[in-house]
This record gives C-alpha cells, sequence and structure tokens, in this order.
C-alpha cells in the first residue's frame, strides 16, 4: 500500500520528534499495562492467602473479620472458640481434619500463632502447596518455636536462636513472658502469605506461659511456684479460630449450617473463597482508581501525539498539495495522517510491552525476595491485549482529528501551495 | 465513465464561458472560449493576480467553474465526481509547479515514481511498452541530466535546479497526454532557465504532450507555439484596464 510507504517515510524524515511521542505514549501502555499486571498478580497471590480448607470457624462476627484475623493475622478477635465446641467440631462425622489457631501473643511486632502439627500437613497456600521448611522441624515440645521465612531474615534468627514472647499484639509490648524462653527448631520457607510473618508454637506452650494469668496480668511468684507442683495437662480452654477440611465437599454447606447453628455458643463459619472475594472487594476502589490514573495517562499520551500531528499539518500544507497534484485524492491525506497514527500507537504499543518485560525480567528476583510475590514472565493476558487493543484504537480516533483537518485542508487548498 | 482514449478529440482543453469565484458573486476569471489543441506547445501569460494558478486548478479538475464547462481531452470535468476527477488527475495531467515541488522525504527517484503509486493507467502505459518504472524514471532523469549519484539521494539535497528537472521527470512518467507548468523556471537564473526550457520542451515533444506554460516572464515565450494574454481573455481582468 503505496500511501502506508508514505506514512513511514514521513515519520522517518521526522524521527526525533515522532519517536518522542512514542516514547511518552510507550511509558503510558507500560504504566497501564504494568497496574494491569500488579492487579492481576496482586490478586492472585492474595487469593492465594488460603487454600485447601473448606471452612474457617471463629466466634460469630463477620466473614471478613474472621478472614483478617485468622488467616491475615491483622485485628483482633471479637471473642473466642470455647475448647469444648472445637471438640464437638472436630468430632463431626464429615470433618476429615480441623487445625486449631490460638492468637493473641506477638513476638517483636510479629504475631505468635498457637496451633498444633497438623498446621504443617494441612494448610495450604496457592495451587494446594504446603508449607516446607527451609531448615529444622516442626515443634514437637513446649517452648519450641517455628518461624516464618520474613520473621527469620528481619530479626536474623536461626536455629537454635532463644526468643521471648510478649503479651498482647502491639509492636512494643510491656508485658513479656520473659521467664519462658522459646527456641526456634525450625524455620519455613518464603510462601508470599502471611504464614512468612508468624511465630509458630504449639498450643500447650501457649497454655503454658499463660499459666496462672489472670485478667490479663502475670502470676505473681508465689502462684507460679504452687503451679509447678500441680502439673495439670496443659489443655487450652479456648481457642481463637479453627481452619476445617472436610470429607466431601458437597457436605461445606451442611457442616457450615451446624456450626453457624451451634446451639451452645455463637459460632461462624466462613467459606474461604467467598470470605476472600468479599475481602478483595473492599479494596477494589483502590485498585480501580490506580487503573483508571493509568488510562487517563495513556489518554494524555495520546492527546499529546493528536497534538503534534496537528501542529505539524501546517509545515505540511505544501507536501499534501505536492500529493494532491500526482493524483492523490483527499481521502489518501486522511489515510496518510490516520496511518501516521496508527504506526506511532502500534509501535508506541510494542515498545511499552517490551519494556514491561524487560521491567518484570529486572524487577522479578527485587519483588520475589521481598514481598514474596512471585511474578511468572508470562505471555500479555487477554485483558491485557483487550487494554493494548483499546489504546491502539484511542489513538486511531484521536488521529482522525489531525487528519480530518488534513482532509479539509487539501480539499480547500487543492494544488495551490499554501504555507 | 472516463474514457480512457479521449483520440477523437483533437483538443486537449476546450473551455466555453466558463466564470468562477472563490465566493459566489465574485466570480474571479470568466472566459469565452479558451481551446488548446493537443500536442500544441502554449504559453499562458499572466501577471500575479491573474487568476492563473485558479485557471490551472481549474483544468486539473481540483476546482470545478461555478457556470459554463470544461472539459480536459475530451472529458467534461463538470459530469465528474471529485473522486473521478482526482482519478483523471493522476492518469492524465503531470504538474510542474514553482519551486519546492518535490515530497523532501522521498529520494528523488522515489519522487519520480509517485504519480505511478496513483495512476494505474500510467503505471500500465510503461508496462506496455515493456519498460520497468524504474528504467523509465532512470531513463528521464538520465535524459534530464541529473547526476546518477543523486537519484537516490533525499530531494532536500537537490539544488533548486536539480530540484525542478527531478519535477519535469515526474510530470512526464508514464506519458500523461497533458503537462501543466507553473512557474517552473522563476527560481532558475537565465542560464539554467535556458537549459531547463530546452530539455522540457524536447521531451513533451519526445512523448507528443500537450504542454500549457504559465509564466509572467515574457522571455520566455519564444518557446511556444501559441501565446495566450490571461489578462486579455479573462473578461474579468482589471490588469489590463
Amino acid at each position: 500500500m503505496p500511501i502506508f510507504t508514505l506514512a513511514v517515510k514521513s515519520i522517518l524524515n521526522r524521527k526525533l520528534t515522532v519517536s518522542m511521542t512514542i516514547f511518552s505514549i510507550a511509558l503510558s501502555i507500560l504504566l497501564l499495562l504494568g497496574v494491569e499486571r500488579l492487579r492481576h498478580d496482586a490478586r492472585e497471590s492474595f487469593t492465594n492467602t488460603i487454600s485447601g480448607t473448606d471452612l474457617i470457624v471463629g466466634a460469630r462476627s463477620g466473614q471478613v473479620q474472621l478472614l483478617l484475623y485468622s488467616i491475615f493475622r491483622i485485628g483482633n478477635p471479637t471473642n473466642n472458640v470455647s475448647w469444648k465446641s472445637y471438640q464437638d467440631l472436630k468430632s463431626h462425622p464429615l470433618v476429615e481434619w480441623t487445625v486449631p489457631l490460638s492468637l493473641g501473643d506477638s513476638h517483636k511486632g510479629f504475631r505468635v500463632l498457637g496451633t498444633n502439627q497438623d498446621y504443617f500437613t494441612h494448610y495450604r497456600y496457592a495451587a494446594e502447596r504446603t508449607l516446607v521448611f527451609a531448615t529444622g522441624h516442626p515443634f514437637s515440645a513446649i517452648q519450641e518455636a517455628v518461624i516464618g521465612a520474613d520473621v527469620a531474615t528481619q530479626l536474623n534468627y536461626s536455629i537454635g536462636q532463644e526468643i521471648i514472647l510478649a503479651h498482647g499484639t502491639g509492636e512494643v509490648s510491656f508485658t513479656k513472658h520473659a521467664d519462658q524462653p522459646f527456641k526456634v527448631v525450625g524455620i519455613l520457607k518464603k510462601t508470599g502469605t502471611p504464614v512468612d510473618r508468624t511465630v509458630h508454637v504449639s498450643l500447650e506452650s501457649i497454655e503454658a506461659i499463660h499459666a496462672g494469668w489472670q485478667e490479663g496480668s502475670p502470676p505473681s511468684p508465689v502462684l507460679k511456684r504452687l503451679l509447678k507442683k500441680t502439673s495439670k495437662p496443659l489443655q487450652p480452654k479456648t481457642i481463637t479460630a479453627a481452619l476445617v477440611g472436610l470429607k466431601s465437599p458437597i457436605a461445606t454447606f451442611k457442616v457450615q449450617r451446624f456450626i453457624n447453628e451451634y446451639p451452645e455458643e455463637p459460632l461462624l463459619a466462613a467459606l474461604p473463597g467467598v470470605a476472600l472475594q468479599e475481602l478483595w472487594d473492599t479494596m477494589a476502589i483502590a485498585q480501580q482508581a490506580l487503573l483508571a490514573i493509568s488510562i487517563m495517562v495513556v489518554l494524555v499520551g495520546i492527546c499529546g501525539m493528536a497534538t503534534a500531528i496537528l501542529t505539524s499539518l501546517n509545515e505540511r500544507r505544501r507536501e499534501m498539495a505536492i500529493l494532491r497534484s500526482v493524483g492523490a485524492k483527499p481521502w489518501h491525506i486522511f489515510l496518510l495522517l490516520i496511518g501516521e497514527a496508527f504506526i506511532v500507537m502500534v509501535l508506541a504499543v510494542v515498545l511499552g510491552l517490551a519494556a514491561l518485560y524487560i521491567v518484570q525480567l529486572i524487577g522479578r528476583p527485587i519483588i520475589e525476595n521481598e514481598w514474596g510475590l512471585y511474578l511468572p514472565t508470562k505471555l500479555p493476558s487477554l485483558n491485557e491485549y483487550i487494554l493494548l487493543g483499546c489504546a491502539l484504537l484511542a489513538g486511531v480516533l484521536a488521529g482522525i482529528i489531525p487528519a480530518y483537518r488534513a482532509y479539509r485542508y487539501s480539499l480547500a487548498d487543492g494544488m495551490t501551495i499554501r504555507s | 465513465m472516463i474514457s480512457s482514449e479521449p483520440s477523437s478529440v483533437e483538443y486537449a482543453v476546450q473551455i466555453n464561458n466558463l466564470s468562477f469565484g472563490w465566493r459566489t458573486g465574485l466570480p474571479l476569471i470568466n472566459l469565452q472560449s479558451l481551446n488548446i489543441t493537443k500536442g500544441a506547445k502554449v504559453f499562458i501569460k499572466g501577471a500575479s493576480g491573474s487568476g492563473k494558478s485558479t485557471l490551472l486548478s481549474l483544468i486539473g479538475g481540483v476546482l470545478l467553474p461555478q457556470t459554463g464547462s470544461i472539459s480536459v481531452l475530451g472529458q467534461s470535468f463538470n459530469q465528474l465526481t471529485s473522486a473521478k476527477r482526482d482519478r483523471f488527475r493522476a492518469d492524465h495531467i503531470g504538474f510542474i509547479f514553482q519551486m519546492f515541488n518535490l515530497i523532501p522525504y522521498l529520494t528523488a527517484m522515489e519522487n519520480v515514481l509517485l504519480p505511478c503509486n496513483f495512476s494505474k493507467k500510467r503505471r500500465l502505459s510503461l508496462l506496455e511498452k515493456n519498460k520497468t518504472l524504474k528504467d523509465e524514471a532512470e531513463r528521464l532523469l538520465h535524459y534530464l541530466d541529473l547526476p546518477m549519484n543523486l537519484w537516490q539521494r533525499p530531494a532536500t539535497e537537490l539544488s533548486v535546479g536539480q530540484q525542478q528537472r527531478v519535477a519535469v521527470a515526474r510530470a512526464l512518467i508514464g506519458g500523461p497526454e497533458l503537462v501543466i507548468a507553473d512557474e517552473p523556471t522563476s527560481a532558475l537564473d537565465t542560464e539554467r532557465r535556458n537549459a531547463f526550457m530546452e530539455l522540457l520542451l524536447k521531451e513533451c515533444q519526445h512523448q507528443n504532450t500537450t504542454l500549457v506554460f504559465v509564466s509572467h516572464d515574457p522571455t520566455l515565450q519564444c518557446h511556444f507555439d501559441r501565446q495566450i494574454d490571461l489578462e486579455q481573455i479573462n473578461l474579468l481582468s482589471t490588469a489590463g484596464a
């Protein structure tokens, strides 16, 4: 197509200005794709926080709240679940397994989770991935702890490290369980989930360090000595929440109803997928704003292109008159300028896409180390293709403005050379 | 319908009672009759403002007269849509302008070949004579004395005289029946002007092309078979009054 070749040659003649336009649109495309990809990957990583669990059970509140404190370790539970209720749940015929979760203590800002060994076998994240030990093994005795990857790297802990837990969950805590230090026996591999920021101990350990505590204050030395003599089994009276696996997914609603209608205390059973979706939706506004901003940046780039082409028209009126004299129709002139917008947009899209992959290749190890967010280098998704297509279309549509103007010019000027 | 072989007609340009003005009610040109025979070399003299560029646009079919008729090579423009007139122009008419005739971002060679991109007829007429487009462009450039090392250079690197010769080659490629030249020599000095005129006329003769040459410079009129003073035939001209 000769008009297209002409458009290419015309662009080559104005390399510098056109490449600046292409560059600015490519950057905006990079931003758009980057935001879209981050949104997608963040969502993926977010929904990957827990998998393989059929129900999360806690005291009755909202399902988002339950999810936040039990899985994301954000905020505090309103109430606990009694040990008896937990035992009833555990012995329900449709329940395959349960994992108790007990929260409330912390270590240097990291939450402490009291649980049992089942946690390491049943907790799943992403596509059914289990927790893997980088070094060490699960806790087996009181005052042994397993720490997440972030805890280990940020506090520079290794196996054998003695740690002291603090009562309460604040960053700075004044009441510490200083009398009963824990020993790190295992360090988990990075998961990209809140597990990385958790110190895991056994339920019995939690019970032991709180033995004799009343109304949130430590026991007196006298009481402590007394306690040591009367060694009761360290059975917790309450837990914070429980993860439940069922024998068959078909049973989900049946068990959920059983829990929600449990007569002895108000409980709530949440479906992790549904709760995650609800939580994600509450954050949707922020991401949509981010996407909207990046779309606007692309539009700004496109407006810049249309302006640049419009400005060039005056000095190109001679060129258009010459083309008319050798037989070009005004329609050809229109195509020439639309062609220019199209070429600019295609180059910008390709460049922006290339930049995205370069940024991803460079940024991937950093992001993976820092946030445990694994960003796979994948081909553009359908969504991304749609975004790119829309950008291309918007660019070509914006190109109509200068192209139509040139069309009018060349109708009016004919072969008369004006400049 | 465009007849591609208007050979039965002896006139290249036929104008009757034509009037045109950029704004209605304010005519600029009013010609009773102007006939240019095929193969003629016609000099049209006119000072600037006498409406000669408008006349050339009318002959080129870019503009249509408000009244009267104009036909070129036997084809009346009044009945053609603007797209068909564009096509007719591409097929049958070559133009040479005053200066800066060339597309700056194309090479000399690409400029010469430009009309062939828009006219299938001009392309085919060369192929029928067993000439490739490139061969013919080279022949014309060679004939017009453009140094071979400049053929693939961008038009902007050529001197004004060289650019005008490239413009002649472009107007003539594919053998259009009519060539319209609008002050093509005004940017050239006397010596190069004569050389340019000689080349232009010789090639038009060779291709049996009708040449309509417009200039305000009376010293050039000796090269032509026929001289027309636009101010005399334009009934609206104020320059002669």
